[in-house]
């Protein structure tokens, strides 16, 4: 029985130094990336998983894009709201800052890999595409995004658990004919069937050196106050990461949920009887290595779906995950993957 | 099939996988297998002889383009900042994504060597081994 339940996570990288292609969406064939942020929103009800992705113009030329690996196949795939992942970020900001602003402001198809759906919106094209991370590594690879080191092992991390990615290429001359300014963001809302909504994190750490840190803001919408995996740092919960703060912690307001429902697509989303969690994360890329797992059934999250541990071959294609992972776009990682030191002696 | 035939066959296998892992030709060159996967090369360290020639058969399994070069550490260091669009040296070899390549080296007096590759991150992401000759 699918959980009712409503979750909505954004994630918003912010401040990584390093390459451009680090700061947020992508890979550009020729390395230069002008995504200066990708914003995620997953959201589930009556057994669909609401998903918005907003990539955010940054004047660069040519094309770019990333890919984001989705837990389940999606039925439909629209132009999202215009201010939901805005107003999610007011809800959580500090009112001391509000004031302060106040006052300041007055493809080619590769083998392995099975197209699914193709549709531009705006000045980028989605391609919904699956295939197991080697397969999607090739496609990717054939279609211009640059991937880094970390890429195949990461690809096949999330691909374990779904095999169903979201590629989207940025034609930034295309968005420059249609008049589209820096720091505009275009917006992506996905409907995907599932179960068990959990919130790609590792995949913000993609491309990035071991100690650059990755920071994002993780906003979730349930009907219930959920259980997360792993804890965040004090509260007590099973694999606690000091990386990972719990900043809100409540039921929320009436009036934020009227505002969120009001957005273009945002109709499915109750005006009550939600809680609202929001999280910092905080965390150097090569321990970035797990996801946010969320259940607001009464139940526990699991550790798979947290990205804790290995999940069996058998579940590959399973829709019970709710994966959504931006690859490259939020940056390409080096995650300090374990080595295995093997020897061959003559 | 009885057990023993079982086994035999499994034993068999077992033994035919080392010798192409790492065995020596009839041209007395040894055949040295390494997987590249996950941007690491396996085996990482390895051991030869003073004067042995070695073949190596590198096997791409990712789905990016590696490269294998060995030499010193003045060669890492060219290499790293360096760029070549192709390899013509022994012990230097492209290695196209899903893609197989040999390179044959003959090495030369006891020490060490290291071996990576280079294109943009891999070597600092880890993607080096050592090869010790004894």
């Amino acid at each position: 029985m699918r959980k009712a339940m409503v979750a909505a996570g954004t994630a918003f990288l912010v401040g990584v130094a390093g390459p451009a292609w680090a700061c947020g969406g992508l890979i550009a064939p020729n390395g230069a990336v002008g995504l200066v942020k990708t914003a995620t929103l997953a959201a589930y009800a009556n057994g669909v998983e609401h998903y918005v992705t907003q990539f955010e113009f940054a004047g660069a030329e040519g094309e770019f894009g990333s890919i984001v690996p989705l837990p389940g196949v999606p039925d439909r795939v629209v132009k999202g709201g215009e201010w939901t992942l805005e107003r999610l970020a007011i809800e959580v900001q500090p009112v001391r800052d509000l004031l302060q602003a106040e006052s300041a402001a007055a493809a080619p198809a590769s083998r392995g890999v099975e197209i699914l759906e193709e549709k531009r919106i705006g000045a980028l094209d989605i391609t919904i595409l699956r295939g197991g991370g080697r397969a999607v590594g090739d496609w990717a690879g054939e279609n211009g995004f640059d991937l880094t080191p970390d890429a195949p092992e990461v690809l096949e991390f999330y691909a374990r658990r779904s095999p169903v990615f979201m590629a989207a290429k940025f034609d930034a001359t295309e968005a420059a004919r249609r008049g589209l300014e820096r720091g505009e963001g275009t917006s992506i809302h996905l409907a995907i069937p599932t179960d068990d909504p959990w919130v790609p994190l590792r995949i913000l750490a993609l491309g990035q050196t071991g100690d650059a840190l990755v920071e994002a803001d993780v906003f979730l919408l349930t009907e219930r106050q959920p259980e997360l995996l792993p804890g965040p740092v004090g509260s007590g919960a099973g694999w606690e990461r000091d990386g990972l703060e719990l900043v809100r912690d409540e039921p929320a307001s009436p009036f934020l949920l009227t505002d969120l429902a009001g957005d273009r697509g945002m109709g499915w989303l109750p005006t009550e009887g939600m809680w609202l969690s929001y999280l910092q994360l905080s965390e150097e890329a090569d321990e970035l290595r797990y996801d946010l797992a969320i259940d607001a059934s009464g139940g526990q999250p699991s550790v798979v779906d947290a990205g804790l541990l290995g999940v069996p071959r058998d579940v590959g294609t399973s829709p019970l995950w709710v994966a959504v992972a931006v690859l490259g776009g939020l940056g390409l990682v080096v995650a300090a993957a374990a080595r295995r030191q093997a020897r061959a002696t003559a | 099939m009885t057990s023993g035939r079982v086994l035999g066959g499994l034993l068999a296998a077992v033994l035919v996988a080392a010798a192409g892992a790492c065995g020596a030709d009839r041209d007395g060159i040894r055949t040295v297998e390494i997987d590249l996967r996950y941007s690491t090369f396996t085996p990482s360290e390895l051991t030869v002889e003073a004067g042995e020639t070695v073949r190596f058969v590198l096997r791409n399994d990712d789905p990016i383009h590696h490269e294998f070069i060995l030499g010193d550490a003045e060669v890492q260091r060219i290499h790293e900042v360096g760029e070549e669009p192709h390899h013509a040296r022994p012990g230097e070899v492209s290695v196209p994504a899903g893609e197989t390549a040999m390179t044959t080296y003959r090495f030369g007096d006891p020490g060490a060597l290291l071996f990576g590759c280079h294109l943009p991150g891999h070597w600092s992401y880890g993607m080096r081994g050592t090869v010790r000759i004894g």
